[in-house]
């Protein structure tokens, strides 16, 4: 088994794994990336996702194999660093949107790029671009109250930067 | 309050600190007053010379904010500096603590022993300010972590090492604050560990990482009781990664299985190791079917059964009565699938062992494994992890004594990785229950019979105990005025496990009374929330009582500050319809408003109103939280719960086939905490039980349909 080069986060690596093995436990239990979750292992329940290259994906029906040569984005790489969180994860602490706080993960990333795709979704996009993700502890509402306020947070952030605030 | 025995240990890294500990009760299950201890030491609260502030938790935050709410307590009676605070789970140490964390009892039980160490803590600093300063200890006082005394000032923290050495004040006489005087209790306060939970810092069971540990998944015989007959394991040991095959005995007082242990350098080795095993089992099948149970319980509820509770003469009166509404109601097994599955990291050596347990009974889990292992209890110690979702299932000791077993035969550290589909088909699930009801109303409509037969799957039954013990509550305690009530039990005999799931049995009973009541009242033609003001008695509680006792003027505030708040009476969006439930559970009462629509058979909630009155809410906005959790759990079993049985072993597996409720399923919801100088009540749990009869009731008031059977089907 020759190693597989993966970028995970901005930087490469090389992963010495059975090709077929999915990609949660490849971040998880050789990475040590243990932000992204084991919830279901079917792709139902998204307590896995991540980001390739910019987009949603289940880690725990990925294999390996398939993901050479594409950006892997975890929780753990959203944020530059933790004195400067992204929109997202702000927003999910000022909404106190955790409980037992085991799928956020998978939420946060999905919402993440749901707000990269639509910078002002609804309701409903809200609703459609989360609904495979599940939460046991029921944080839904605060969920749906945080993405718009990430919004909120990112145009606050953009205007500011238009007037030259952020140089 | 238990008595004291004092003892100053400075856990952390010594060095001068102030160090209190304190008891508290042993028996969660009813944490409603603490009993005394031989060693009553629990927590400790500690000052450092760098002002912070420790607090060792000694309970498990399975999600509920436990981590904030208790040191929000501490912290404002020893007036500390809340951006000072650190907050740190305690390991196992049986002598001293009862971590132990269920019956939405933590808060109940600790409120008290929390502000007493606080205030200890606080008069302790004031009497070293005092002494060095050569003043009176009345000219000394607090503000956020410092001492004053006229123009003199001290850190608590400069304050720490003189006041270690005094001696601790008698924690039941110690002068507590004014609640007036709060300056956390009662404002929302930022759960502590949310940012970690934000970035993937955060450590549940499954993210433990231990020097030289190997993992494991297990084969486990599909239905209870059985046992190993044979296994092949050469095509497990062919898959790379796999170690070592191993079977493990099925340990009765921990409810295991008989199992064959695939270990692997990591965990997809180990599960598709399980994949290619070959294994056999042996034993009695049970012909245990849900169909077959079903009838066993229909057929229990055609009888009498275990009169309960009997007051004037139900069945006389609904016999001859005119006005008479009888209803059969019944729910399934539920799983409780938290988000994170059961798993456990365990490390046994010669001399004694470390668990790494996502759980809700530390000690417990400590004291099976040392049984499991024939370790001393002493040797074990428990190290507990944040958990993903607990709910009742890390109440047990299954998943901990397995990996022991595992670690002991490998001579290795090992985590044991349970699957989705070995957490649904291996829990200890919500007992399947059928119901018998009557009412009788008078001519001039009044409620004058309640007849209630309950049949179950008996948790006790199950772990001992009377029948009956778990399976009434939210029956038993019916608190309506009526003059003939009548409530019989009856269990029916099941192979499966059972035990407790959030809510317990006022998931079913709490269904049905307010289902029940609802029919009642759409018989009489009165006003479904009219007419439950109108069942409430008029009397007060005893205010001396130790015990909490119902109090129906607590109970009348919720139903009507929910009907105003959810426009109850007024007229429903169009197609849509509005349903009523207040329930009363773990010592809170909680009123739900459920507005929704059915469209050509399709349910959509669209909001939910809830009011809670729990005593003095600690952390409001914790309190919110776990509101809005119990309604979408409430709702995820109202909509989709249900485990089937078949010859023994749960057909269900996974979330394909275990519905939970999912974001567009979400309504709107409010809640709204009544606050009030009470005493701190439950809140993880009677979120729960109004909401399926609230979204049931509206289902009636759009439709006509009345559902007695969960999951809810719609014709």
């Amino acid at each position: 088994m020759s190693p597989i080069a993966l970028n995970v986060n901005g930087k490469t690596q090389d992963v010495d794994a059975d090709p077929q093995t999915p990609l949660l436990w490849v971040l998880r239990d050789n990475l040590n990336l243990t932000g992204t979750k084991f919830g279901c292992g079917r792709g139902l329940c998204a307590a896995c996702t991540v980001h390739l290259n910019g987009r949603a994906t289940r880690s725990c029906i990925t294999p390996l194999s398939t993901v050479q040569g594409k950006r892997v984005t975890t929780i753990e790489g959203l944020s530059p660093d933790r004195n400067h969180l992204s929109a997202v994860q702000q927003a999910w602490i000022a909404e106190q949107v955790p409980q037992c706080g085991y799928c956020q993960s998978g939420f946060i990333m999905a919402a993440a790029e749901l707000l990269a795709r639509k910078p002002q979704p609804t309701d409903d996009d809200i609703n459609e671009a989360l609904s495979g993700n599940l939460c046991r502890c029921g944080t839904y509402v605060r969920i749906r109250r945080a993405v718009h306020r990430a919004a909120e947070i990112t145009r606050a952030e953009l205007t500011r930067a238009a007037k030259g605030e952020l140089a | 309050m238990s008595a004291n025995v004092v003892t100053r240990r400075d856990f952390i890294r010594g060095g001068a600190a102030l160090v209190i500990g304190f008891s508290l009760p042993l028996d969660v299950a009813c944490q409603k007053e603490a009993k005394p201890m031989a060693n009553p030491l629990n927590a400790w609260l500690k000052i450092a010379p760098d002002n912070s502030v420790t607090l060792m938790l000694a309970k498990c935050e399975i999600g509920q904010g436990i981590m904030t709410t208790l040191p929000m307590i501490l912290a404002d009676e020893a007036d500390v500096d809340w951006n000072l605070v650190r907050v740190i789970h305690a390991d196992t140490n049986p002598d001293i603590y009862d971590m132990s964390t269920g019956g939405s009892g933590s808060t109940i039980g600790q409120f008290t022993p929390m502000r007493q160490a606080g205030a200890a803590a606080r008069q302790m600093l004031i009497s070293a300010a005092a002494q060095h300063w050569n003043v009176s200890r009345e000219s000394c006082r607090t503000a956020k972590g410092i001492v004053y005394s006229g123009s003199q000032k001290a850190t608590y923290g400069q304050l720490a090492e003189a006041a270690s050495k005094l001696p601790i004040p008698d924690l039941k006489s110690v002068p507590l604050k004014d609640p007036k005087e709060f300056i956390y209790i009662g404002k929302p306060v930022p759960r502590v560990e949310i940012p970690s939970k934000c970035d993937g810092s955060a450590q549940f069971g499954l993210d433990v990482h231990v020097a030289g540990m190997v993992r494991a998944v297990i084969a486990r015989c599909p239905y209870y009781g059985g046992k190993l007959k044979n296994f092949d394991a050469a095509k497990a040991k062919a898959v790379p990664g796999v170690i070592d095959v191993i079977s493990i005995p099925e340990v009765s007082n921990a409810h295991t299985r008989a199992g064959v242990a695939v270990v692997a350098e990591n965990t997809w080795a180990a599960i598709r190791g399980r994949d290619a095993l070959v294994v056999n089992w042996d034993g009695a099948k049970p012909e245990d079917t849900s169909d077959a149970l079903r009838q066993r319980m229909v057929a229990l509820a055609n009888n009498p059964g275990k009169v309960l509770r009997n007051e004037g003469n139900a069945t006389d009166v609904i016999a001859k009565s005119a006005k008479k509404v009888e209803a059969d109601y019944e729910m399934p097994f539920l799983a409780h699938a938290t988000m994170e599955p059961m798993n456990c990291t365990v490390h046994v050596r010669s001399d004694g062992a470390e668990v790494w347990a996502p759980t809700q009974s530390p000690e417990w889990i400590a004291g099976a494994v040392a049984q499991a292992t024939g370790l001393s209890s002493k040797s074990i110690v428990g190290h507990t992890v944040l958990s993903g979702g607990g709910f009742g299932r890390r109440y047990q000791l299954d998943f901990a004594v397995e990996a022991a077993l595992v670690s002991k035969a490998i001579g290795k550290a090992v985590q044991v990785v349970w699957t989705r589909e070995d957490d649904m088909r291996f829990d200890f699930y919500r007992p399947a229950n059928y119901h018998k009801m009557a009412g009788a109303l008078d001519e001039n409509n009044r409620l004058i019979a309640w007849h209630h037969r309950i049949v179950s799957t008996s948790i006790r039954d199950f772990w001992g105990g009377k029948s009956e013990g778990q399976e009434i509550e939210g029956a038993i305690d019916l608190p309506y005025a009526i003059p003939n009530i009548q409530l019989e039990y009856a269990a029916a005999a099941t192979s499966v496990p059972r035990a407790w799931w959030r809510s317990v049995a006022n998931s079913f009973n709490g269904f049905v009374v307010q289902s029940f009541v609802d029919e009642l009242a759409h018989a009489a033609k009165q006003d479904p929330v009219q007419f439950r003001l109108a069942l409430l008695p008029d009397r007060e509680v005893n205010p001396n009582s130790k015990e909490p006792e119902f109090d129906p003027h607590r109970m009348r505030a919720v139903i009507q500050e929910a009907a105003t708040r959810g426009d109850w009476g007024k007229p429903a969006p169009k197609g849509g319809a509005r349903g009523f439930a207040a329930h009363y559970s773990f010592d809170t009462y909680v009123a739900q408003l459920a507005e929704v629509s059915v469209n050509n058979g399709n349910l959509q909630v669209h909001r939910v109103t809830c009011v809670v009155d729990c005593g003095r809410a600690v952390n409001p906005d914790g309190v919110k939280a776990q509101m809005e959790g119990g309604i979408v759990f409430g709702l995820a079993a109202a909509l989709y719960g249900e485990i089937t049985v078949k010859d023994g072993a749960v057909e269900q597996g996974n979330f394909d086939d275990y519905p939970i409720a999912r974001i567009f399923e979400s309504p709107e919801t409010e809640v709204f905490v009544l606050t009030n100088d009470n005493r701190p009540t439950g809140c993880g749990e009677p979120g729960v039980p109004p909401i399926a009869p609230a979204v049931t009731n509206a289902i009636f008031a759009a439709t006509g349909q009345r559902v007695r059977k969960l999951p809810i089907r719609l014709t």
